[in-house]
């Protein structure tokens, strides 16, 4: 609780130490409207005339906040902010996020859920990508069986052959630690560790800006203390964001 | 007269001269800067940098409630949120909370049986979840004042640990927004916590409801 009053309390100093400076553009096509909010529902309540040069005061999703030469403030899309012309005289551009910058990511980081062997399972995960066909990741799955919790920690290596597919496919290799702990209510309570490697294939499918899905299939084998290896089969889905 | 054209030349001849030697002069001169005639300033043009444009999708805060943990009463839970809004419409959320819960009827009634111990009721979960923001509008107070709102629904996964185990954790819900200024939001929140408990003797869904309230910033 105190860290959270102070990470607010930060952003909140950050927020009004910020210099004023905005983007102007001037409206180019007859006129633009002007929403009272950031959405397609919100009424309009002005436009604002060819020729009038507005600032861009902030953004929220697609919806940017103005301020007419007059003083009056309000929302406009970006579709209508891409009709009007920067001091150059050039149109107004906006930095898009598309499939291609997907493709040459940098990183990513996600949150998967799905099942193991019965299992709920819960995934967070960020990968680093050498090149735009392999990466690796540290991840961080917790398993809830009706017999024990476990906590399993993977570092994987990832090959995707056509990352500039919208739906690109990937083939896994991965070692890691799981840690077992049985249900409080069994009796027999016993705590383990053990390594385990994986492999897995899936795929991911690009959705729109910085998002897209991961969908994947892994078997494990777990090289328990006991005689025999265990076998686990696991699958995941889940969102995607790359910076 | 061949005296007077002699002289007439003679008086004339240096103008003659000074005008060529000045036209010989001239003529290379002139056709050496003739490119330069044309206004080239020696500065180069600094591409404009536009101004970058705050853009303000996170949401962080903190909240407190009330949880009703099936069974075990009701109790105050406190937490924080993290939230992304990747559209007008749909935002994924995690968040992180602490409860404590109270005592079954049985452990009350039975007087001096304990079903868990002191640190077995502490409850904490966290969860991520997908929401979608079903009505979105606009609430007025008097004539002067307009606030942007909506109502959303949300659901998720997650985990929660709460007697001695972690249990596998689905939230469902619906929440009213109420955004203040530009960076300032408050909400109330409605959510379903199930998960299966097999404390009592079977193995159960448990429903637990809680209703918090809260506040969060735009960043």
């Amino acid at each position: 609780m105190p860290a959270l009053l102070l990470i607010i309390s930060l952003l909140l100093c950050i927020s009004a130490a910020k210099a004023e400076e905005y983007r102007e553009v001037q409206v180019a096509e007859p006129f633009i409207e002007l929403h009272t909010g950031p959405g397609r529902g919100y009424p309009v309540f002005h436009v604002i005339d060819r020729n009038e040069w507005i600032h861009i005061i902030k953004r929220r999703t697609d919806w940017f906040k103005i301020i007419a030469a007059n003083g009056t403030t309000g929302w406009t899309h970006q579709q209508q902010l891409e009709l009007t012309l920067d001091p150059e005289g050039e149109k107004t551009r906006f930095a898009q996020v598309t499939q291609a910058q997907f493709a040459q990511r940098n990183a990513e980081v996600g949150i998967m859920g799905g099942d193991m062997s019965g299992a709920q399972t819960v995934t967070m995960y960020a990968a680093y990508n050498f090149t735009a066909n392999i990466s690796a990741e540290l991840s961080f799955m917790q398993a809830i069986g009706s017999f024990s919790n476990n906590l399993i920690t993977n570092i994987n290596l990832l090959h995707q052959a056509f990352p500039e597919w919208r739906y690109s496919p990937f083939f896994a290799l991965g070692m890691g630690n799981i840690k077992t702990t049985p249900r409080a209510t069994l009796v027999q309570a016993e705590d383990r560790s053990d390594l385990l490697a994986h492999v897995g294939i899936g795929t991911y499918a690009y959705v729109s800006r910085r998002f897209a899905l991961r969908a994947e299939y892994n078997r494990y084998v777990v090289f328990s203390s006991d005689d025999d290896n265990e076998d686990i089969k696991e699958w995941k889905i889940g969102l995607v964001t790359f910076f | 007269m061949e005296n007077r054209t002699g002289h007439i030349f003679l008086s004339t001849w240096p103008l003659i001269a000074l005008s060529l030697m000045l036209a010989l002069w001239q003529t290379p001169a002139r056709a050496a800067d003739a490119p330069d005639q044309v206004i080239k300033p020696d500065l180069k043009r600094e591409p404009v940098k536009p101004a970058r444009i705050d853009s303000e999708n996170f949401e962080i805060g903190a909240y407190i409630g009330l949880l009703s943990i099936e069974d075990f009463g009701t109790n105050s839970v406190t937490g924080g949120r993290l939230a992304y809004h990747f559209s007008e419409d749909f935002f994924v959320e995690a968040s992180y909370a602490q409860s404590k819960a109270g005592e079954t009827s049985f452990e009350r009634l039975s007087g001096n049986i304990s079903l868990l111990t002191d640190t077995e009721r502490e409850l904490s979960y966290y969860n991520l979840s997908f929401g979608f923001n079903v009505l979105p509008g606009e609430a007025f107070v008097g004539s002067g004042l307009a606030f942007h709102t909506a109502l959303y629904v949300i659901g998720g996964t997650g985990s929660t640990e709460f007697a001695g185990d972690d249990r596998h954790t689905l939230n469902l819900g619906f929440g009213y927004r109420f955004i203040f200024n530009d960076w300032l939001a408050g909400y109330l929140d409605i959510r379903d916590h199930i998960f299966e408990i097999d404390l009592l003797g079977e193995n159960k869904s448990s429903h637990n409801l809680e209703v918090s309230t809260g506040v969060t910033v735009f960043f």
